[in-house]
């Protein structure tokens, strides 16, 4: 999820990733997924983190389809039940919780998000899908990892490792969420 | 955003602030929706108190579910055979509850505005779960929302409350959430059953209920006790069933998509019938399974949220 | 003792010096020096007659935890009253000479007011006999009001009789207009709040039916009622009515019927309920109507104090009534003189004057002029001040002015030449 959904203005600086580069991206990513699956790729499932991992988790799943001839499926976790830190950022409205008919249990399933932060999203994803069912494993996939882990958890797929400073604040907008596809950086 | 402290009155919620309570409890009915674990670790380490002045199992037990759901420590607080029934006064009673460490309070007292006095008192959430003949919050927004999972829609829903809107909690609740959400209500009751300025309600009344059945998408039936007839609020219980109550042949002369809601307990016979309230549109079973999501929403939205703030 | 009050304007007329001699209004006029007199600083506050209130509750004996004699005199003089006529309604029930009589002591030995004790009207107040109301009147208090007040004497025929007996000794039957059977449970108004608030109602009707019922039966048997706080535009209707038709009825207004409406309740705190209830706006302006037409005769406090754990609770279960003695003048004075609807000589007629005759105390009441009594309040009507309960002299605390500022300030009473008063402060 968005670790900085809050920020009010357009940012003035150029953006680190394109609307293109988000694209490559997110095709590497795609490729990844399915040469790391090898066989297994019909039983991936692909759980995206409201709000951007969703939109994320369905087009990779569209670029696997393209790329490999297989549909894989798709769902979403919304982890606001399962935070940590309710307290301290106050509530929030819910967003949708899917998962395919199928079910997990016994199946790869790869957590998608935005940015990988603190890592508290991700063990939110973790508990939440412990209450879902039993996969076989779990992998982890993001857009951009900014570091700054306050957890023991690391990315499986990266698209493009950031290097910032805790005070900055990196903004994902989607074309289905924002109108248009970009990652920039802010101080 | 229902970042409020407390839920005292549903005449308290705007229309996005209602939307918000609905919305969550839906996500929440449907994140929990086929689990076998049906709990979330929202509120873990969080203590809700039921302080319950009045003999009300279902809403108690609906309360504690929700609060049990999201991993909330529950204390059942029952005035009887506490130290209640010893004279404490409710402000004692509230204080020594959050010295003892609640967060919340869901309180059902006789007294309308127990929960509004209680407010003033506690630093912690107040929950109304009905007080006197003033509102029942919980209980209209599950209707609401029962509303809405039936016919898709609140805006422009026409509902009927029929009964003994004067001393109903339920009745008053659902006026202001319902017509906050856009639908058009109407009240029908004896004139007897109806309060000095209900004129100044957002609602058409009327005392002809055969009349208002083929319009409706709607028709909640309200509780009558048989107490009343002895005060003269209507002659006997036959003639009010008679004039008042939902039958077979009433509720033939419905629209086809249209529901029948009773908030319960039911007066099977008086104010329903029982083909009435066993048939195909009733929600009377709707609303109780409902009830636990729209608690669970009610809690979260209160209780997700930094202690004490706004 | 000799006391010069220096530049006072009595009424708020011009200013004059006042002397006071031997309890009595020795001389008034410009520029007095009398050697050896003390002096009171007077200049620019209003010279009004002591103040008496007819519906003031003591709560003694029974409440003392709620107010004493003597706290409820020294709210009173505070107020700028020289005189308060105690309700009935204590534990025991002052229904007996031997209980009117020890009120009157205790108002005696408390020295701040002339504390003049109602008797009951029936026995125990339950409305079924009547009480000995002429051994209470021959009694060393002197009993002339008789009320049940906190219950209407709902008895037809009751009434009646009380009405004639009470001719005999130049008495009035003080009615608390309530038809109790409309009234069964009442918290509020009813009215469009009461409904929303899901309190049960108190019609206005319950109170315009028996003063209507009360002015018939006065009317027909000649006798002089006296209705207490009236609280509805309804009653002032029926009270205008009555009177045009030569009917022997007098009428109070309490001060937080004039200031106070039904909106209060929706903070569901009990320091609003009272009865009868607080009413609506339209109510209010007619009451400050009727009071400034003479319709309503006087203003009388219902001061009515009460244990804090008696207003710390829901508000079904809390007691009627709120605090009045403390801020009634200032009430008055924002509601009807700030707006232009009584002069001072108004004030004092209502305050002063009319409660009385209708009390019939000869001594108080009396004009400013020379060779009446001292018995006189000054006032700073400039003054405005944020009412504190924790700073006034009731034991109890329930003033429903709490936090709202309110214009006036007494700053000395005197009772028949004796300071009770002075700077604002009680002398004893």
């Amino acid at each position: 999820m968005t670790e900085s959904s809050a920020l009010p203005a357009e940012p003035t600086t150029a953006p680190l990733l394109s609307a293109d580069d988000v694209g490559r991206v997110v095709d590497r990513i795609a490729h990844q997924l399915i040469e790391k699956a090898g066989p297994d790729l019909g039983s991936l499932v692909l759980v995206g983190i409201p709000t951007r991992g969703a939109p994320l988790a369905r087009r990779l799943a569209g670029r696997i389809e393209t790329f490999s001839g297989v549909r894989v499926d798709v769902g979403t976790v919304d982890i606001t039940l399962y935070r940590d830190d309710l307290r301290l950022r106050g509530v929030r409205a819910l967003e949708d919780t899917r998962l395919p008919e199928a079910g997990i249990d016994g199946r790869l399933v790869v957590l998608v998000d935005d940015v990988l932060f603190s890592g508290r999203s991700v063990r939110a994803a973790l508990d939440a899908l412990r209450d879902l069912g039993r996969p076989r494993a779990v992998q982890l996939a993001v857009l951009v990892d900014r570091g700054h882990r306050e957890l023991p958890i690391r990315a499986d797929y990266v698209g493009k490792n950031v290097p910032t400073s805790r005070s900055q604040s990196v903004k994902v907008r989607l074309a289905e969420v924002d109108g248009a596809d970009s990652v920039t950086v802010t101080s | 955003m229902v970042v409020k402290r407390h839920l005292l009155e549903a005449a308290d919620l705007d229309r996005d602030d209602a939307t918000l309570v609905l919305d969550t409890a839906a996500q929440i009915e449907s994140a929990l929706a086929g689990r076998e674990v049906k709990k979330l670790p929202t509120l873990r380490g969080r203590t809700v108190v039921n302080l319950f002045y009045e003999d009300s199992t279902r809403t108690r037990i609906s309360f504690e579910l929700a609060a049990k759901r999201l991993s909330a420590d529950v204390i059942n607080f029952s005035a009887k055979g506490s130290s209640v029934s010893k004279g404490e006064s409710l402000k004692d009673t509230a204080l020594t509850l959050e010295a003892m460490g609640s967060d919340a309070i869901v309180v059902r007292h006789g007294a309308s505005g127990a929960p509004h006095r209680l407010a003033q008192w506690v630093q912690g959430s107040v929950v109304n779960a009905g007080d006197g003949t003033h509102e029942h919050p919980t209980q209209a927004l599950l209707d609401a929302y029962t509303i809405r999972q039936r016919l898709g829609r609140l805006d422009g829903v026409r509902v009927v409350i029929v009964g003994d809107v004067l001393h109903s909690r339920v009745a008053r609740s659902n006026v202001w959430l319902l017509a906050t959400l856009g639908a058009e209500v109407t009240l029908v009751a004896p004139p007897t059953l109806l309060p000095v300025g209900v004129g100044s309600w957002p609602v058409t009344v009327g005392y002809d209920l055969d009349a208002v059945l083929p319009k409706a998408d709607v028709v909640m039936m309200l509780r009558v006790q048989a107490e009343r007839m002895n005060a003269s609020f209507f002659p006997s219980a036959r003639e009010y069933s008679r004039r008042y109550g939902l039958d077979a042949r009433r509720m033939g002369t419905l629209p086809d998509e249209a529901i029948v809601m009773h908030p319960g307990p039911m007066n099977r016979g008086m104010e329903i019938a029982a083909e009435v309230a066993d048939s195909a549109r009733s929600t009377i079973v709707d609303q109780v399974g409902n009830g636990v999501s729209v608690r669970m929403a009610v809690l979260y939205l209160l209780l997700g949220g930094a202690p004490g703030s706004e | 003792m000799t006391i010069l009050i220096k530049g006072p304007r009595p009424y708020g007329e011009d200013a004059v010096d006042v002397l006071v001699e031997d309890g009595r209004i020795a001389a008034i006029g410009d520029s007095l020096t009398v050697p050896g007199a003390d002096v009171v600083d007077a200049a620019g506050l209003v010279a009004l007659p002591g103040l008496v209130d007819l519906h003031t509750h003591l709560r003694e004996p029974g409440r003392e935890d709620a107010e004493t004699v003597e706290t409820g005199s020294r709210a009173a003089a505070l107020g700028g009253y020289t005189a308060v006529h105690a309700m009935a309604n204590t534990d025991p029930v002052a229904d007996t000479a031997g209980v009117v009589e020890q009120v009157w002591r205790l108002g005696q030995q408390a020295g701040l007011v002339d504390v003049v004790p109602v008797g009951a009207v029936t026995v125990g107040l339950r409305g079924e006999r009547l009480a000995e109301l002429g051994a209470m009147a021959d009694s060393a208090a002197r009993v002339r009001v008789f009320s049940d007040d906190g219950h209407c004497v709902a008895d037809p025929a009751l009434m009646r009789r009380a009405l004639e007996y009470v001719k005999a000794l130049d008495g009035v039957v003080a009615q608390h207009a309530e038809e109790p059977r409309l009234t069964v449970g009442a918290q509020m108004n009813e009215g469009d709040r009461s409904a929303r608030l899901g309190l049960t109602g108190w019609p206005a009707a319950a109170e315009e039916a028996v003063i209507a019922r009360d002015v018939l039966l006065a009317g027909h048997v000649g006798a002089r009622l006296h209705v207490c706080h009236v609280s509805t535009a309804g009653s002032v209707e029926i009270l205008r009515w009555a009177k045009g038709r030569g009917v022997q009825v007098t009428a109070e207004v309490t001060p937080h019927h004039l200031l106070l409406t039904d909106e209060c309740a929706e903070s569901y705190d009990p320091v609003f309920k009272v009865n009868p209830p607080l009413r609506t706006e339209a109510d209010v302006q007619a009451l400050r109507a009727g009071l400034a037409d003479g319709t309503i005769d006087a203003v009388a406090t219902d001061h009515a104090p009460h244990a804090v754990e008696d207003k710390e609770s829901e508000w079904a279960s809390a007691r009627p009534g709120m605090l009045g003695l403390e801020q009634a003048l200032s009430v008055v004075v924002q509601t009807m003189v700030e707006p232009g609807l009584l002069d001072w000589r108004g004030v004092a007629e209502r305050m002063s004057v009319a409660p009385a005759a209708i009390g019939r105390l000869e001594s108080h009441g009396r004009p400013l002029a020379v060779g009446e009594p001292a018995t006189l309040l000054l006032l700073d009507p400039t003054h405005r001040a944020t009412v504190d309960p924790a700073a006034l002299a009731s034991r109890s605390r329930n003033s429903p002015y709490a936090g709202r500022e309110l214009p006036g300030r007494v700053v000395a009473t005197f009772l028949r030449g004796t300071a009770t008063v002075l700077d604002g402060k009680a002398q004893r």
